[in-house]
């Protein structure tokens, strides 16, 4: 390549018109004159027109087409003609392209210098609609478990076993782990204390009470939420970006009985069941750390939780579980379908849906608790 | 940078793993013109074009583009020679997450040091020469397919690149669409005088623009002619070819 000649232009003020001398290299690597200088002659001489001699331009890019358009638009604004027969072929045909279509009324957007009160209306009334979102969600859930029941939902059977293998056998491992240690902490930190009253064996209750009434069903939700919930939002995200649930509804097939039913059933059927594992295997790591540092035999263990665990505190903590799968799917879904149609939308469905699960859940644990206290359960 | 030939392609085989897609083929593409691959659906013309981007490397032969050979050369000269193509990708691959003007800006701020006003000034100009001025602060969900095809070939011509591939501007657009289109890519070579190397089944596009061309069969798994277009119809005595220029079955 020839050594590159900076960018220069000369400006020549005949009577009433101005030649514009464009000399070396136009492009924007190498670099292109400030351009509010020449303006400013421009405007204040009074000229009439604007020409070009461009016999000593060599190479030129996009560097001196957006300086034209910057000089052409500041003459249309002062009625100031530009000939543009002398330039280059290829550059008046570029103009001619990009003056081709006249940029559409109202197509620039203006984001900035919103007021901070319409903002928060503008919040406001996104908070709303998203309300409004959720309860349409709901009852469309509500009807689809109607149709389900009365047996005419548009559900795939094969759909629903592909749901509940993804849901629950293949969470079993990672369960097993935070359960185990979950039951193993709960029984360490007890007996410290229990053993300043030399009544170390109640770490059975202790544990096994925790476990069924409450850790097990949140830790599985929990695990749940993060595993499922979010893999939900994004599935369904996902076909949101690719129009696939748009091509579910002009099928005529509802993506609520199509998509959401399989999954909400899945996971109230799966939930309880490793609610069930997790209290299991909380109660033994429990029973590893009593026998292990605290010289409880197993079997002691075993005959303590047997006599002070009633059946009832593990029933309420598997139909807890439940509850939990069906708002952990329900949140996931919901999240789905509401994305937008980016990759950072299912991004975000993904996350909110967990963080909505887990509100969710704790909130609905609560609930639970002041109840089964009210009815003394 | 005033070699007559912008890119070569010599004895290439290209293979996914074991599958072998396209062998023995061999064609050249001149500065500045306008360069057609045919062929049926499924004959490997968008592999071909990653091969000559250099997303994929070829199972045998060589890819020359401005006498560097890309795949026997250290990997900062591979990516300074790519980075001088822009590439049209089948479905516009705009990045979804940002708008238009963020999308064309992207490669410039990548690539060049330049203050971010001149950037938005060549953002604009770009877009203008698209039709879709004004368009910046749109995400590419909320504009239709054609102005998509658009906006990523504005976004392929950012940096002012020498040579441009484009995999089936026309696919899913209306005629009107596909033939404006067209047209503005001839325009762009005429005054740019930017190579383009271009997929496409429009007879009307490989006809109007088309300085040369070849033609790849999935049966034989290799080119069955190449040429002018409008000599291909002329000469080739090849029926597959003759086919597929009349449209007749
Ligand atoms: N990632 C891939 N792995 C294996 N085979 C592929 C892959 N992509 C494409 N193919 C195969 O390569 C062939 C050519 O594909 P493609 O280049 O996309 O065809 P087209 O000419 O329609 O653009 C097809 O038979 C396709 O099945
Ligand atoms: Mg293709």
């Amino acid at each position: 390549m020839a050594e590159s000649v900076p960018a220069k232009y000369t400006f020549d003020p005949a009577e009433n018109q101005v030649l514009l001398h464009l000399v070396g290299d136009w492009s924007y690597s190498t670099g292109i004159p400030p351009i509010s200088a020449l303006l400013n002659d421009i405007n204040s001489a009074k000229v009439t027109a604007v020409t070009f001699n461009t016999e000593k331009l060599q190479t030129w890019d996009s560097g001196l087409m957006i300086f034209l358009i910057e000089l052409i638009d500041n003459c249309k604004q002062n009625n100031i003609q530009v000939d543009k027969t002398n330039l280059p072929q290829g550059v008046s045909r570029l103009l001619n392209l990009a003056y081709a279509v006249p940029e559409r009324k109202g197509a620039r957007r203006t984001v900035l210098g919103q007021p901070v009160l319409t903002k928060i209306g503008n919040v406001t009334i996104e908070m709303h609609r998203s309300w409004n979102d959720m309860l349409n969600f709901v009852g469309d859930l509500c009807k689809g478990t109607y149709n389900l029941i009365r047996g005419r939902a548009r559900l795939r059977i094969a759909d629903l076993f592909y749901q509940i293998e993804a849901a629950g056998p293949s969470a079993l491992m990672i369960i097993t782990l935070i359960s185990t240690l979950v039951g193993m902490i709960l029984a360490f930190v007890g007996a410290v204390q229990l053993r300043l009253f030399g009544a170390e064996i109640f770490i059975a209750n202790l544990v096994g009470l925790g476990m069924a009434r409450e850790m097990g069903a949140i830790m599985t939700a929990i695990i749940m939420a993060g595993r499922s919930g979010s893999a939900y939002a994004a599935q369904i995200g996902t076909m949101q970006v690719n129009e696939e649930i748009d091509a579910l509804n002009t099928m005529g097939i509802s993506p609520i009985e199509f998509l959401v039913l399989p999954r909400l059933l899945a996971l109230c059927i799966t939930m309880p069941l490793l609610c069930i594992y997790s209290i299991f295997m909380g109660i033994f790591g429990g029973a590893v750390v009593s026998a292990g540092l605290f010289d409880i035999s197993f079997y002691q263990y075993y005959l303590q939780i047997q006599d002070f665990v009633e059946l009832k505190h593990f029933i309420i903590g598997i139909l807890k579980a439940a509850v939990f799968g069906v708002l952990v799917a329900t949140a996931g879904c919901f999240r789905g379908l509401q994305c937008g149609r980016s990759a950072s939308a299912v991004g975000f469905a993904a996350t909110s849906a967990v963080v909505t699960s887990l509100v969710l859940i704790i909130v609905a644990d609560a609930v639970i608790t002041v109840i089964c206290q009210v009815l003394g359960v | 940078m005033s070699q007559a030939l912008h890119l070569q392609v010599k004895n290439m085989t290209m293979a996914y793993a074991d599958t072998i897609i396209q062998q023995n083929l061999e064609f050249s593409v001149k500065r500045s013109e306008i360069f057609i691959i045919m062929g049926g659906s499924g004959c490997g013309k968008s592999t071909l074009l990653r091969h000559l981007i250099g997303l994929m490397q070829p199972a045998s032969g060589e890819v020359v583009i401005d006498d560097i050979n890309i795949w026997d050369s250290s990997v900062e000269e591979r990516t300074r020679t790519i980075s001088r193509s822009g590439v049209l990708y089948q479905s516009g691959a705009l990045f979804s997450s940002m708008t238009l003007g963020e999308n064309i800006a992207l490669p410039l701020s990548e690539y060049t040091s330049l203050a971010s006003a001149l950037i938005e000034k060549i953002v604009s100009y770009k877009l203008s020469l698209v039709g879709l001025a004004g368009f910046e602060d749109y995400y590419p969900s909320e504009i239709s397919g054609g102005m998509r095809k658009r906006a990523g070939l504005a976004r392929a011509m950012a940096l002012d690149p020498d040579i441009l591939f484009i995999d089936e501007p026309s696919a899913g657009l209306d005629p009107i669409s596909a033939k404006l289109l067209d047209r503005l890519i001839l325009e762009l070579r005429d005054s740019q005088g930017t190579t383009i190397v271009m997929v496409t089944h429009e007879l009307e596009s490989i006809f109007s623009v088309g300085d040369s061309s070849i033609f790849l069969d999935t049966d034989e798994k290799t080119m069955i002619a190449s040429g002018p277009p409008k000599q291909l119809l002329k000469e080739s005595s090849d029926p597959r070819v003759l086919n597929f220029l009349t449209r007749s079955v």
